[in-house]
């Protein structure tokens, strides 16, 4: 489904991702970790066509197009999903409709009809249950004044609604009580399915037993360094990110 | 050097034709009203950027062009007019053509007993008693060059009488259409009185069918008595190359509420001025404005909200969207005079730039001679939020589209406090209709 290779990236004039290789099928669920800095959440960006985020090399095939090539939101319409670490407040504009205004866009590219606002209404009925959210939250403005545990329910509600095939979750688990994350990784665990990919990533081995991983990456100075089973996530929890610098070193990164 | 006005002559020559149509009322006092304000009109002028009321607004132009008086309009359908017409405001409406009543287009059928909603030459032809009690009774025609100019030419416009304690439901829709003409000037002229107790709501439309480089010059005037309500919207959706010059001169008795909500969506040069005299205690007074402007349009409110009592409040919010290389002037007043005690006046005018061309000149002039007072205002000047762009495009929403949406958002603050709700929703239709002709919020 999604194959990264040799990607580099750099932000505000650094050099932050120096020739990463990722391949990811469809079904599997893989984790991203590595310390501050190690560039996991400029993959992230990378991957949803922020522009402020530029490639200097390499290459991103998506269900065999070139993803470098597709806007933002023809990313999302084709099926990618950011889950965003920080979700951004949108005062005035009402949680339901942005939510709709997106699902339409979605179905409009899938060849299907828009929902109006009745229909919208019933499918996310049984998904805000899901994620144990107060249905007050739809009528309120996008993140608006929503403690830090609701934008993330939030997020997965959306990823929920617009059932994307690639869903890359960025630090969801920061800012979590562990009640909230119960919440999050079990809405997260009800998407997962054979067409579905999910890429997750985290600093913290803490959301991994949660949401188990098929695959774990070590990621250092904007390369992995590391790659393997869900045990991988322990080793890192137990060795620490000092045992990452050492890898890092190893691999000559 | 250049001096603060023109000569208004090329206009003021116009009034010999002008007295033909007066036909009726030729001989009573409103023509000595007229005779008065056309003097006044000669020693204002018209006037220019030296003139400080007028620095960023250059209407000087005027006074050099040739300007005739609207022929009579085509007739109209309905139907051609139906674009138009808010969707459930058809109980009550006035539609005027180049400022003539046009009875064919209009409806005034189910109004409260004694209320009266008519046309001014029809009301002035009566000599309704209400009507001369009021009219030229709070415009400015001995200061504001405008004003003079429209009193000189008073001939038609809206006329509203809503007696004691009578509640009218249903909106009134008054619809001044400009056929579009090349060189028209009309100088339409409202009259909104409501009475002690009573309640009105009006909506204040100016449309074109064409978009020729016509002149609208228009004035209205409300009154409100003791504890009335008045919620008036003016929806300005003039042609292309039009010139809207407008007053709004509203005079509040006590207790009274006045909510004057001014959308300015179209012309090429548009002066607002909003005065509001908040002449009795415990007046409760809103005056808010949103406009759109794109190209080279030019957008200028002057509001003056005057606090000539103690215990009022006023309200105060003007949005504007500007774009390409237009320009906004915003110059808002707030009076509070030595008694006015107590007074509590909020004022903010905020405007979002989609383009880096746009200017805008934001001026609010707060004059407090009461020590007593809760007075605070603020201006800004900003971008939509990138981020927001960016989270809305992640989840499928094209870039315009929540350009539009994020913009809509802005304009939101305003245009809910709009109380009725099938307005509420065509004044919000509207927007977006312009929105979507608005460069920076294009689909590309």
């Amino acid at each position: 489904m999604l194959e990264i290779k040799n990607l580099q990236a750099r932000v505000e004039g650094k050099q932050i991702l120096k020739g990463l290789n990722l391949s990811i099928k469809a079904g599997e669920v893989h984790a991203i970790m590595g310390p501050n800095g190690s560039g996991k959440s400029t993959l992230a960006q990378v991957l949803c066509g922020r522009e402020a985020y530029e490639v200097t090399g390499g290459s991103v095939t998506y269900e065999g197009k070139d993803l470098l090539e597709l806007d933002p939101e023809a990313r999302a319409r084709e099926g990618i999903f950011l889950a965003f670490q920080y979700p951004v407040e949108i005062p005035g504009v009402g949680n339901s409709y942005f939510l709709r205004t997106a699902l339409n866009a979605v179905r409009e590219h899938r060849g299907q009809e828009p929902l109006d606002p009745m229909e919208f209404l019933e499918l996310t009925k049984e998904k805000i249950k899901l994620l144990k959210m107060d249905e007050s939250l739809l009528k309120r403005s996008v993140n608006e004044g929503f403690s830090g545990g609701e934008k993330k329910r939030n997020e997965i509600f959306q990823m929920a609604v617009l059932d994307p095939k690639l869903a890359i979750m960025d630090e969801t688990d920061s800012g979590l009580d562990i009640d909230a994350l119960r919440i999050v990784a079990d809405g997260v665990n009800s998407l997962r399915g054979k067409d579905r990919a999910i890429l997750v990533v985290t600093h913290y081995q803490r959301l991994l037993e949660y949401i188990v991983p098929d695959y774990v990456h070590v990621l250092a100075h904007g390369r992995i360094v590391r790659s393997g089973g869900k045990e991988l996530a322990l080793e890192l929890e137990e060795k620490g990110y000092a045992w990452v610098e050492e890898l890092a070193e190893k691999a000559g990164v | 050097m250049k001096t603060v006005k023109e000569d208004a002559g090329a206009i003021l020559k116009l009034f010999d034709a002008f007295e033909k149509e007066c036909n009726g009322t030729r001989k009573s006092w409103v023509h000595e009203l007229r005779q008065k304000a056309r003097a006044r009109a000669a020693e204002l002028g018209i006037p220019t950027t030296k003139d400080e009321e007028w620095r960023y607004t250059n209407v000087a132009p005027l006074a050099k062009r040739a300007f005739t008086r609207p022929a009579p309009a085509k007739s109209l359908a309905v139907k051609d007019i139906a674009a138009l017409l808010p969707p459930g405001l058809a109980e009550a409406r006035l539609v005027f053509v180049d400022g003539r009543y046009t009875e064919a287009l209009s409806n005034v059928g189910s109004l409260p007993k004694g209320v009266t909603l008519s046309s001014l030459h029809a009301a002035l032809a009566s000599d309704d008693k209400a009507l001369r009690a009021h009219l030229a009774q709070y415009a400015r025609q001995n200061d504001h060059p405008f004003v003079a100019l429209n009193t000189a030419f008073l001939l038609d416009g809206a006329y509203l009488h809503v007696p004691k304690d009578v509640e009218v439901e249903s909106p009134i829709h008054v619809l001044h259409i400009a056929s579009g003409g090349e060189g028209q000037l009309a100088h339409p002229r409202n009259l909104f009185v409501v009475e002690a107790g009573a309640h009105a709501t009006v909506l204040e439309h100016y449309a074109a069918l064409a978009g020729g480089t016509y002149v609208t010059n228009t004035v209205t005037e409300v009154s409100l008595g003791e504890g009335a309500q008045l919620d008036h919207t003016k929806l300005q959706e003039e042609g292309a190359g039009a010139t809207h010059i407008a007053s709004i001169e509203a005079r509040l008795a006590g207790k009274a509420n006045f909510a004057n909500h001014n959308v300015t969506l179209g012309g090429e040069l548009t002066r607002n001025d909003i005065n509001a005299v908040l002449d009795g205690e415990q007046v409760e007074c809103t005056v808010n404005g949103f406009y759109i402007a794109n190209g080279t349009q030019h957008v200028d409110n002057h509001t003056l909200v005057d606090h000539a009592k103690p215990h009022c409040h006023s309200y105060e919010i003007y949005k504007g969207v500007m774009d390409d290389t237009s320009n906004a002037v915003f110059n808002g007043k707030i009076f509070v005079h030595q008694d006015a005690q107590k007074t509590d006046a909020k004022q903010d005018n905020k405007h979002l730039l989609l383009s880096r061309d746009a200017e805008v000149q934001t001026k609010p002039q707060l004059q407090i001679y009461a020590d007593d007072v809760k007075c605070t205002h603020g201006a800004t000047v900003g971008q939509l939020d990138a981020d927001a762009v960016f989270y809305m495009r992640s989840r499928g929403i094209g870039r315009a589209e929540a350009l539009r949406i994020l913009t809509f958002a802005f304009a939101e603050d305003v245009l809910k406090e709009i109380k009725h709700q099938a307005m509420r929703a065509w004044i919000a239709s509207r927007v977006h209709e312009r929105m979507a002709h608005t460069t920076g919020l294009k689909t590309r």
